[in-house]
């Protein structure tokens, strides 16, 4: 009884105002942003924008897996592209070779599931227990691996071309969903996007997310209090690698096309890296406005080459944008505006 | 019924019967050519409070090392409760019942306090791989770590980020963190370190109620003598890395090598 009482007492200040208040406020603003995400297709017909926001849903997955890794265990992966390819490709080759639409769509999803599973166990193994620069390095080797196998092994990848497959795409999957409706694939990717993020947020706060984080901030400390380090940076490393897996999958469906440049490519990890760092490392919604803020920047900079053919080269611009951004807010957009928060609240309270 | 069993079990051990909680055989660890700790032959008996000091540079935090598998040793052996240990791991070790602080501060920064030693009682209750529930479903946790913080006088900072602690409250943390691990065997490393003058007596007071229970065994490491003579049952010297002394307060303190090793010539060999 002693203890209950005390327990309450150091929890209410230290929030400040009611907690209960703050909890019911927060989950409000929660359901109406899915609400009107949900009602976007029904207010804008036009297909680039739901094409637009779909991939901004689809990246967000990606770059949220990656921040599992970097944000919430520490460790830095340049390979994390290949299970994001390894997800399209799947997809990508069950569609074209795998006739019937439910049984390819599920077997491209166990595919990747399986193939990220035992590939990241793998990797994790090999590099895990050495020194995080070399996670760093064998990630980067072994994802290029995947590169070269896709480029080479022409027959079933086609190559560096890539392949399109618009025209196997199931227009009624399961009954009831047309993979060639743009409203179909922006749901699919929405309910993807919370369903993941909804997922990543309840294994942020179990015991082992909270020791993830723990062996963040220092590993050594982590192992004498007696958690064994490599089994908990084989579990992110493996539910990070899956979940960007599905991504693929999911971003297969979006963009109908595969080939080594759009899906395997180490440019895919920096894209991830940067939608990470923009909106703020370790912070569960950072990754989400991160991926807005590279997609819509690329997107309208890209437009801007109608205008004068010196916007050809956009990807300067865009550095230009990432660097503001880093300069105005050095912990990442969420990140930042976080510890701002957070310095505020303290200051009134002391 | 276990409280039955438990009383036999305490009669059939005789009670003037010392039964060893840790023993060191000639162990030994070079550093290239420099030899931190050379040869120690060091048993601790279960319950007892053991302190070992000597002057700076003696190999104390490198013998705690090599305890908890920090560091493996070049040489030796190291038994816990009989058990060879020397080759496990850190993580291993806890799990068996050696908890460890550390000289130098070591905590989670970016977590707050609470969560800090939060981690401990979770890691003592073996609740590593569970992956889809709430952290706060295991409400007994917090109000354990909670118990563990009010323990050294630190329970009113408990949602304060680690890192915004002052450094005589990142040691109280330390220590908290380590209570709350529960283990057999405490290695304290310099608990002192650091601290303001008015806390000192605080976190001796907190090493003393320990003592008083008689219910797990205390390693500490001091270099100031003073504190150590009242505190342990039992006094280890090391110097330059080699065992000097070993014996009970009274012993140490009339010894002349340790006399001459803290207030001779040998003290200053070791400064330089």
């Amino acid at each position: 009884m002693k203890t209950t009482t005390k327990v309450t007492a150091y929890t209410n200040p230290s929030s400040g105002l009611n907690p209960l208040r703050i909890i019911t406020w927060q989950k409000g603003a929660w359901i109406v942003c899915c609400l009107m995400l949900f009602a976007v297709p029904l207010l804008i017909t036009k297909n680039s924008y739901l094409f637009l926001l779909t991939n901004i849903f689809i990246w967000s997955v990606f770059a949220m897996s990656y921040n599992l890794l970097l944000g919430f265990t520490g460790i830095i992966s340049f390979g994390h592209a290949m299970f994001f390819g390894i997800g399209a490709y799947s997809l990508a080759l069950t569609a074209r070779h795998v006739p019937g639409g439910e049984v390819g769509f599920i077997l491209a999803i166990l595919a990747t599931v399986v193939i990220c599973f035992v590939l990241s166990l793998i990797v994790g193994l090999l590099s895990l227990r050495l020194r995080d620069t070399f996670y760093a390095l064998i990630t980067l080797a072994v994802a290029t691996i995947f590169v070269i196998i896709a480029e080479q092994w022409r027959s079933m990848t086609m190559g560096n071309d890539g392949f399109n497959f618009t025209a196997s795409l199931s227009r009624d999957l399961f009954g009831f969903i047309n993979l060639l409706d743009r409203r179909h694939v922006y749901y699919i990717a929405l309910i993807f996007l919370i369903g993941m993020f909804l997922l990543l947020k309840r294994f942020i706060d179990s015991p082992v997310g909270r020791t993830l984080q723990a062996i963040r901030d220092n590993e050594a400390r982590a192992a004498s209090l007696g958690y064994a380090v490599l089994n908990y940076k084989l579990i992110s490393n493996i539910l990070a690698g899956v979940m960007a897996g599905l991504a693929g999958v999911v971003y297969a469906i979006s963009i109908r096309f595969v080939s080594p440049d759009s899906v395997l490519g180490v440019e895919n990890t920096i894209d991830v890296l940067l939608m990470t760092v923009i909106g703020g490392v370790g912070t569960l919604l950072g990754p989400i406005i991160g991926a807005a803020v590279v997609e819509v920047s690329s997107h309208y900079l890209m437009g801007l080459a109608n205008i004068h053919p010196i916007f050809e080269r956009w990807v300067i611009l865009f550095g230009v944008v990432f660097i503001l951004i880093i300069l105005f807010f050095p912990a990442g957009i969420v990140g930042t505006i976080k510890q701002k928060f957070l310095s505020k609240k303290k200051g009134v309270s002391s | 019924m276990t409280t039955s069993t438990t009383a036999k079990t305490m009669e059939s051990t005789p009670v003037h019967e010392k039964k060893k909680m840790i023993e060191t055989v000639n162990l030994t660890k070079s550093f290239g050519g420099h030899t931190a700790v050379s040869a120690v032959s060091l048993t601790i008996f279960e319950k007892e409070l053991k302190s070992i000091i000597g002057p700076n540079g003696a190999g104390k935090t490198t013998f705690f090392n090599l305890l908890s598998g920090q560091m493996k040793p070049t040489s030796g052996e190291i038994f816990f409760q009989g058990k060879e240990i020397q080759h496990l791991p850190p993580h291993k070790r806890t799990k068996l019942g050696i908890g460890r602080s550390f000289q130098i501060t070591n905590v989670f920064p970016t977590l707050t306090v609470l969560e800090n030693v939060r981690l401990a009682v979770q890691a003592k209750y073996n609740i590593h791989y569970s992956m889809f529930r709430h952290f706060k479903h295991y409400k007994h946790l917090e109000e354990e770590a909670y118990e563990s913080l009010e323990k050294v006088k630190l329970a009113d900072k408990a949602g304060q980020l680690a890192s915004n602690l002052a450094h005589g409250e990142k040691r109280k943390l330390e220590i908290s963190i380590l209570l709350a691990l529960d283990t057999k065997l405490l290695l304290l490393d310099e608990p002192t370190a650091g601290m303001s003058i008015d806390e000192v007596p605080q976190i001796i007071e907190v090493i003393e109620e320990i003592r008083d229970q008689r219910d797990r065994t205390i390693i500490l490491i001091e270099h100031k003598i003073d504190l150590v003579k009242h505190l342990s049952d039992s006094i280890a010297v090391l110097f330059h890395g080699k065992q000097l002394a070993d014996g009970s307060p009274t012993e140490i303190m009339n010894n002349e090598q340790v006399q001459s090793a803290y207030l001779g010539g040998l003290y200053n060999d070791a400064e330089d």
